[in-house]
C-alpha cells in the first residue's frame, strides 16, 4: 500500500522530511515514530476503518514508511533490535504499526516477529490482534499458535476474512476448536458468530493433523 | 451536555462507570498519572502503569464512546521514595506520545525537598515537550502549599495559560485566579468541593479559566458529579453556553494546547460495532483476562 495517493502534499513533504532524518540517525526513529500520526496523517485508511482492525490506517502507513528507511540503513541484527524496542517501547497506535510492518524484519528476525506477535495475541485489544494475525509474518506462526490466533480472533470479533491463512492453512485440529466453540456457545444459548462457517465450511485435505 | 472529565482515574473504574459517564454526556476525558493508594516498589511497576495509561486503557475507554487522554507524571507522594528516582529517566520516552496531553499530576504533597526537586524537573519536561502542566495541590497545608507551588510555576518560566492548579477551594481559589493559571475543582461525595459549594465559586468568580472534574479514582468518588455540577448550575440560573463553557469548553481550550487532543465522536456506533455480524463487546465481555 502506497502512502503516495493517500496523503496530501504538505503530509508527504513532512513524511519525507521525516525519512530523511531516520535515513541520517536511525535511532532518531524512536522519538519521529511516535509523532508520526500529529506530524504526518491520522484516520482511516483504504480499509475505512479508524481503529486500524480491518486494515492499516494512516499513521500505520506513515510507520510503516519509517520502519522501511530504517531497514534501508541497519543491519539485520540492528533492524530487529529497533523494531522490537518500538514495540514494546510503543502504545497502542504505535505497536499497531509495528505489527503491520513485521515484513521489514530478515528472514533470520523471525524469533523476534514471533515474540511480538505472541504478545500481541495475548492481549484483548482487538486491533493489536488483528494486525498480528493479517500480515506477512503471521506465517511465521507454528500450527498451534496459529489455530489459536484464529480462535482468538473469533472470540473477541476480528473478521477471520482477513486473518492470514484462512482458509488455505485450516486442519482438522482447527476445525474440532472451532466447531467445540461454536457448540459451547449454542449450549449457552448465545448467538454463533457467522464468521466460524469461514473454517467450518472449508474442508481440510485428508491428511494428517500439521504438527 | 457534553461533558468533558479533566481529571479522573479510570484505572480504577468499572465498565459499569464508563457506561454511566457516556449516558451523562461524557465524551472525552483527561486521566492524569497518580499515587495507586498502594506504594509502588520499582521502576518498572511505573512503566506498566503508563503502558497501560497509554494502551489498555485507551481501548477500554473507547468502547464506550469515549475520548481517552492521559497525563504523565512521578506523582508528588511517590517523588519521596529513592527506590522510584529512576522514573524520571522514564518520561520523556510517554511525554513523546500521542494522547499523553499534559505532564501531570506534579506538584507537592508532603512540601519535602524531594517533591519539589522532582516537580521542578518535570516543570523543564514540560517546556522541552510543549505540554501544559497539571498541578495537584495537597490535602494537608493546602494553602501554604498552593501558594508555593505558584511561585514555582512562576520562576520555572512557563507561562501560566499552560498550567491548571488543581484540588482548589474557597481557600485557595484568589490566588491562582490571580496567577493566571487555570483553576481546577474536584468534586467529591464528602471531602473536597461540593456541586453546591462550587456554584457559589462560580457565581463569585465568574466561569473564565474554570474547570470542574470528577477526580474519581478508588476512594470515595463519583464520576457522575461533573454532570451534578453542571445540573446545579443551571439550576442556580447558569445559561447553558456557561455551563458548557465549564464542563467543555474551558478543559478542551486547556489541554488543546497540547496539540495532540482527538475529538472525533467515537460514539455508541463504534461502541457496538459488528464485524461479520459480531460484536466486540459481545465477542467477549470486558475485562476477561484470557
Amino acid at each position: 500500500m502506497n502512502t503516495e495517493t493517500l496523503l496530501d502534499g504538505q503530509a508527504r513533504r513532512e513524511l519525507a522530511t521525516m525519512v530523511e532524518r531516520v535515513r541520517e540517525s536511525p535511532d532518531r526513529v524512536a522519538v519521529l515514530f511516535p509523532a508520526a500520526a500529529r506530524r504526518v496523517a491520522r484516520g482511516a485508511g483504504p480499509s475505512g476503518d479508524p481503529d486500524g482492525v480491518l486494515g492499516p490506517t494512516l499513521e500505520d502507513l506513515v510507520r510503516l514508511e519509517l520502519l522501511r528507511a530504517c531497514a534501508g540503513v541497519l543491519t539485520p541484527d540492528a533492524l530487529a533490535r529497533e523494531v522490537a524496542d518500538l514495540y514494546h517501547h510503543g502504545d497502542s497506535g504505535e505497536r499497531r504499526a509495528v505489527l503491520r510492518g513485521l515484513a521489514v524484519l530478515d528472514p533470520a528476525s523471525a524469533p523476534v516477529a514471533r515474540e511480538l506477535m505472541a504478545d500481541a495475541l495475548r492481549t484483548n485489544d482487538t486491533r493489536l490482534i488483528a494486525a498480528a494475525a493479517s500480515g506477512p509474518a503471521t506465517d511465521l506462526l507454528d500450527a498451534h499458535a496459529w489455530r489459536q490466533a484464529v480462535l482468538k480472533c473469533l472470540f473477541v470479533g476480528v473478521p477471520l476474512a482477513d486473518v492470514r491463512g484462512v482458509p488455505e492453512r485450516v486442519d482438522a485440529e482447527l476445525v474440532r476448536m472451532c466447531a467445540d466453540y461454536a457448540d459451547e456457545r449454542e449450549r449457552a444459548g448465545r448467538p454463533v458468530p457467522d464468521d466460524v462457517h469461514l473454517v467450518l465450511g472449508h474442508s481440510p485435505p485428508d491428511e494428517p493433523t500439521e504438527a | 451536555m457534553r461533558i468533558f472529565d479533566p481529571h479522573i482515574h479510570m484505572t480504577s473504574r468499572t465498565t459499569d462507570d464508563y457506561r454511566a459517564m457516556h449516558e451523562a454526556g461524557v465524551r472525552a476525558l483527561v486521566e492524569p498519572a497518580f499515587w495507586l493508594g498502594q506504594p509502588r516498589t520499582g521502576v518498572s511497576s511505573f512503566r506498566d502503569y503508563f503502558d497501560g495509561l497509554v494502551g489498555w486503557e485507551r481501548f477500554r475507554s473507547e468502547r464506550f464512546g469515549i475520548r481517552h487522554h492521559c497525563a504523565i507524571a512521578l506523582n508528588p507522594k511517590e517523588a519521596n521514595d529513592p527506590r522510584l528516582s529512576g522514573v524520571l529517566d522514564l518520561l520523556p520516552r510517554y511525554l513523546a506520545k500521542d494522547g499523553v496531553v499534559a505532564v501531570g499530576e506534579v506538584g507537592f504533597d508532603s512540601m519535602t525537598s524531594e517533591e519539589e526537586k522532582a516537580f521542578r524537573y518535570q516543570m523543564e519536561l514540560a517546556l522541552e515537550f510543549e505540554l501544559p502542566v497539571l498541578v495537584h495541590t495537597p490535602h494537608r497545608d493546602k494553602v501554604a502549599g498552593t501558594r508555593r507551588s505558584l511561585e514555582l510555576v512562576a520562576e520555572s518560566g512557563i507561562p501560566p495559560e499552560m498550567v491548571l492548579v488543581d484540588h482548589l477551594n474557597e481557600a485557595t481559589v484568589e490566588m491562582v485566579h490571580a496567577s493566571g493559571c487555570t483553576m481546577g475543582f474536584s468534586i467529591y461525595p464528602d471531602t473536597k468541593m461540593s456541586p453546591d459549594r462550587m456554584v457559589r465559586i462560580l457565581q463569585e468568580w465568574g466561569t473564565d479559566r474554570m474547570i470542574v472534574n470528577s477526580a474519581a479514582d478508588w476512594g470515595h468518588s463519583d464520576p457522575l458529579l461533573t454532570l451534578r455540577t453542571g445540573e446545579a448550575m443551571r439550576s442556580a440560573g447558569f445559561t447553558v453556553a456557561e455551563t458548557e463553557r465549564v464542563l467543555w469548553d474551558n478543559p478542551v481550550a486547556f489541554y488543546g494546547q497540547s496539540g495532540r487532543l482527538v475529538l472525533d465522536e467515537v460514539g455508541p456506533a463504534e461502541a457496538s460495532a459488528t464485524f461479520s455480524g459480531n460484536s466486540i463487546l459481545r465477542g467477549q465481555p470486558e475485562g476477561d483476562t484470557q
